[in-house]
């Protein structure tokens, strides 16, 4: 029986021990600002983006409120001490000296993105998808604006779009996730830095994927990127986020904010493949990953859709979430949330129903793995005024192995007798059974598990955009390498 | 001629119980072996003991298949030399495709024997000839593995994995439980499609009704973890005549002498 037991764990381990093949470093000349956090240098990051000063009076209050606030504490995670002082908030890649172009980048830079799959060179391109790379603190190229310029769509760095469409940002940031709404959402708005901007016009339907592939490379640095994406009336577009960070010892902060606003009867889908370096076997390093995302379907019949596969981070603490502000509007979130090794994850959603017939959906698969703690947490919420609202949820937990944690938290608040919300939970391992059944066809245990995981997180994956799906896909079979419950 | 399966003196247990007690089973390629016997008896854990099913401890006696150690490969690699079990309860899994889970195995054979893995087209049309050996539908090929399938559509299901894999020993174990005429006739004929000269079949079953469509050249009784009986095919009719009453009672007076 000890026997058995030993044998399931060096299993486990096996399954669990797949490769993070994103650890590398890239050696980059990095322009680094000192350690800590003060107001000179929020106007130091403000300076060296030339920013405008209403922006940089909305850093300094977001700084001045963040000082009032201490870290939450209410979510299922043990959370290390942070000591925000010893951070270096602001690093960027150097440009090349010498009589280049300002549209070329720096080989190395290429090179780095091109290891990580996303190729930036003109001819290389991705033909279905335009991608904004943004390394550490700033944008460092967006390839297909031209044509998307063509059709009136805004797609650069938040950067740029601050210095080119000034009324914009100021129209829109901060208007779904303010300042003060949590402690990381505040210190996101004191540093941000850089992020992609996105603006669809009336009757627009984006032609292509858009993406933003997110790499931390300089050590002892923290991220803080902001996006924001605005779908005017009758637009549509389906945005993809990546992201990748070298394996080190040390923990990194990523605390970034996502704001969406959805006109009338626009839809947007907000993918993420979320693979940050998740520490070592031993729980060493890793990325802390407190991420405040929400969108506002302000429109009638206007559509928001999260789709997340979370697989990496030390810690992840997210709720992408919809303010269902529109009449008709629909809210949707599916997600997979991966933890093995010493990995902690709180995640989850928030629906906001505040006008009437809303809808939502919520579909959450965890699969939990070695020590590590899965939950989710989500809330459905109906206001007093919102008659006709109906949502469904389901939670269902798939655990790998006697040493981990998979929890469900749910809560409904239903102010509006006419509401019609539904909460299904299932709890599952991945059976003997099962395994045999794979093996005695020919399929060795770690692609057995590799195919029952990806069957059980189908559902979600289905909800990816096709060029995403396959990748996804593979990144979870790897993620999980010959795990046995 | 030579032995496809030579099986030993093989007991096996589960936890502190034994239940194979030394079997003793020599198959040819070509043959149809029949194993009977009353509930209890071992024949399922025979099947599951020669397919590597982990839950079971093999404690003493060999099994040689076509020349090698079956008991000591992996589950898997009985599998690719040519070993196939039609479960008795197919196991579901939610979510992964039949076209996917039957991609996996077919590659992973390969990959056994260091050969590429096959093209889609190629794999597709592989798995229309196949599937219309046992009548089964295109739906149920890109349906989840066994999710909702009935019972006759779950062992149809078996045998068309049978007919992919091309193993040169199959194991029903029980495949007529559960079957109503229709589909027993169905996966009869599919089996009997399948024989060649050079593959042998095990048929585990209660009732002779399998064996009407299915005929066997040998026939074991299997009775308290030991195959206590081995006749001709006849065998069969007459255990549906009289019971495994005289077979037991026979069994159990010889043990007392012993």
């Amino acid at each position: 029986m000890e026997q058995e037991v030993n044998d399931n764990s060096n299993l486990i381990d096996d399954v669990t021990g797949g490769e993070y093949k994103y650890g590398f470093t890239s050696d980059i000349d990095t322009d680094v600002i000192g350690r800590g956090l003060n107001e000179d240098v929020i106007r130091l990051i403000s300076a060296k983006k030339g920013e405008p000063e209403w922006l940089l009076d909305y850093r300094l209050n977001a700084y001045r409120y963040w000082l009032t606030l201490t870290p939450p504490k209410w979510a299922h995670l043990n959370i290390p001490d942070i000591d925000f002082q010893d951070i270096i908030y602001y690093a960027a890649p150097k440009p090349k000296e010498g009589p280049k172009s300002l549209d070329e980048v720096d080989p190395e830079l290429l090179k780095t993105f091109d290891r990580l799959g996303i190729p930036l060179e003109e001819q290389k391109q991705l033909s279905g998808m335009a991608v904004d790379a943004v390394m550490d603190s700033v944008s460092v190229k967006t390839t297909h604006r031209a044509k998307l310029a063509e059709l009136g769509i805004v797609f650069c760095s938040f950067s740029e779009a601050v210095r080119e469409h000034p009324e914009l940002v100021k129209r829109y940031l901060g208007k779904v996730v303010s300042y003060k709404d949590n402690f990381y959402a505040a210190l996101n708005s004191a540093v941000f830095s850089d992020g992609s901007f996105v603006y669809i016009p009336k009757g627009v339907r984006c032609p292509m994927e858009l993406s933003t592939y997110f790499r931390i490379n300089a050590s002892g640095t923290g991220q803080f990127e902001r996006t924001l994406i605005v779908a005017d009336d009758d637009a549509y577009v389906s945005y993809l986020e990546g992201c990748t960070a070298p394996m080190r010892d040390e923990n990194q902060l990523h605390a970034a904010i996502v704001e969406i606003i959805v006109e009338n009867r626009a839809e947007v889908k907000y993918s993420t493949v979320q693979n940050w370096w998740a520490g070592d076997a031993q729980g060493r390093g890793g990325v802390y990953n407190f991420v405040t995302k929400r969108g506002l379907c302000r429109g009638v019949d206007s559509k928001l859709s999260w789709t997340q596969v979370e697989t990496g981070s030390a810690i992840t603490w997210k709720y992408p979430s919809c303010v269902l502000a529109g009449e008709g509007a629909r809210g949707e979130f599916y997600s997979v949330a991966v933890t093995r090794h010493y990995q902690q994850a709180d995640t989850g959603t928030k629906m906001i129903h505040l006008a009437p017939n809303t809808t939502s959906t919520i579909v959450s698969k965890g699969i939990s793995a070695g020590h590590s703690e899965n939950s989710y947490r989500g809330l459905v919420k109906v206001a007093p005024n919102a008659t006709g609202c109906r949502n469904y949820t389901q939670c269902d937990s798939l655990l790998l192995g006697s040493h981990c944690g998979a929890h469900t938290f749910p809560y409904v608040d239903v102010m509006n007798d006419t509401a019609i919300v539904e909460h299904e939970a299932t709890t599952s391992k991945i059976s003997e059974d099962q395994l045999f059944y794979c093996n005695q066809r020919g399929i060795p245990t770690e692609e057995a598990v590799g195919l029952i995981v990806n069957g059980y997180a189908k559902e979600v994956m289905n909800k990816l955009p096709m060029e995403f799906a396959v990748e996804a896909q593979k990144l979870l079979s790897i993620t999980l390498e010959g795990s046995v419950g | 001629m030579n032995e496809l399966l030579k099986v030993s003196n093989l007991h096996a247990s589960i936890g502190d119980k034994e239940i194979l007690k030394g079997i003793n089973l020599t198959i040819k390629p070509g043959e149809v072996h029949a194993i009977m016997g009353p509930n209890g008896s071992g024949k399922s854990t025979l099947s599951s003991v020669l397919a590597g099913n982990p839950t079971f401890t093999v404690t003493e006696g060999e099994v040689s298949f076509h020349g090698l150690d079956l008991l000591s490969l992996s589950p898997e690699d009985r599998s690719h030399e040519g070993l196939f079990l039609s479960f008795q309860y197919p196991v579901e899994i939610p979510g992964v495709s039949m076209v996917n889970f039957m991609r996996a195995a077919v590659n992973a054979k390969l990959k056994y024997f260091n050969k590429p893995p096959m093209p889609a087209n190629e794999f597709l049309k592989l798995m229309r000839e196949k599937r219309a050996i046992v009548e089964l539908d295109n739906k149920l090929a890109s349906r989840s593995v066994n999710e909702g399938f009935s019972g006759g559509e779950k062992k149809r299901n078996e045998i068309f994995q049978m007919a992919v894999l091309e193993p040169c020993l199959s194991i029903l174990d029980e495949t007529d439980s559960g079957l109503d005429i229709d589909a027993l006739r169905i996966v009869a004929e599919g089996v009997n499609k399948l024989k060649t000269p050079d593959n042998a079949t095990i048929v585990i079953t209660h009732y002779q009704r399998l064996l009407d469509y299915i005929k066997p050249d040998v026939v074991h009784i299997l009775y308290k973890g030991r195959i206590v009986y081995t006749g001709g095919p006849e065998l069969a009719l007459e255990l549906e005549e009289k019971g495994y009453d005289w077979i037991k009672n026979q069994a159990d007076n010889i043990g007392k002498e012993a």
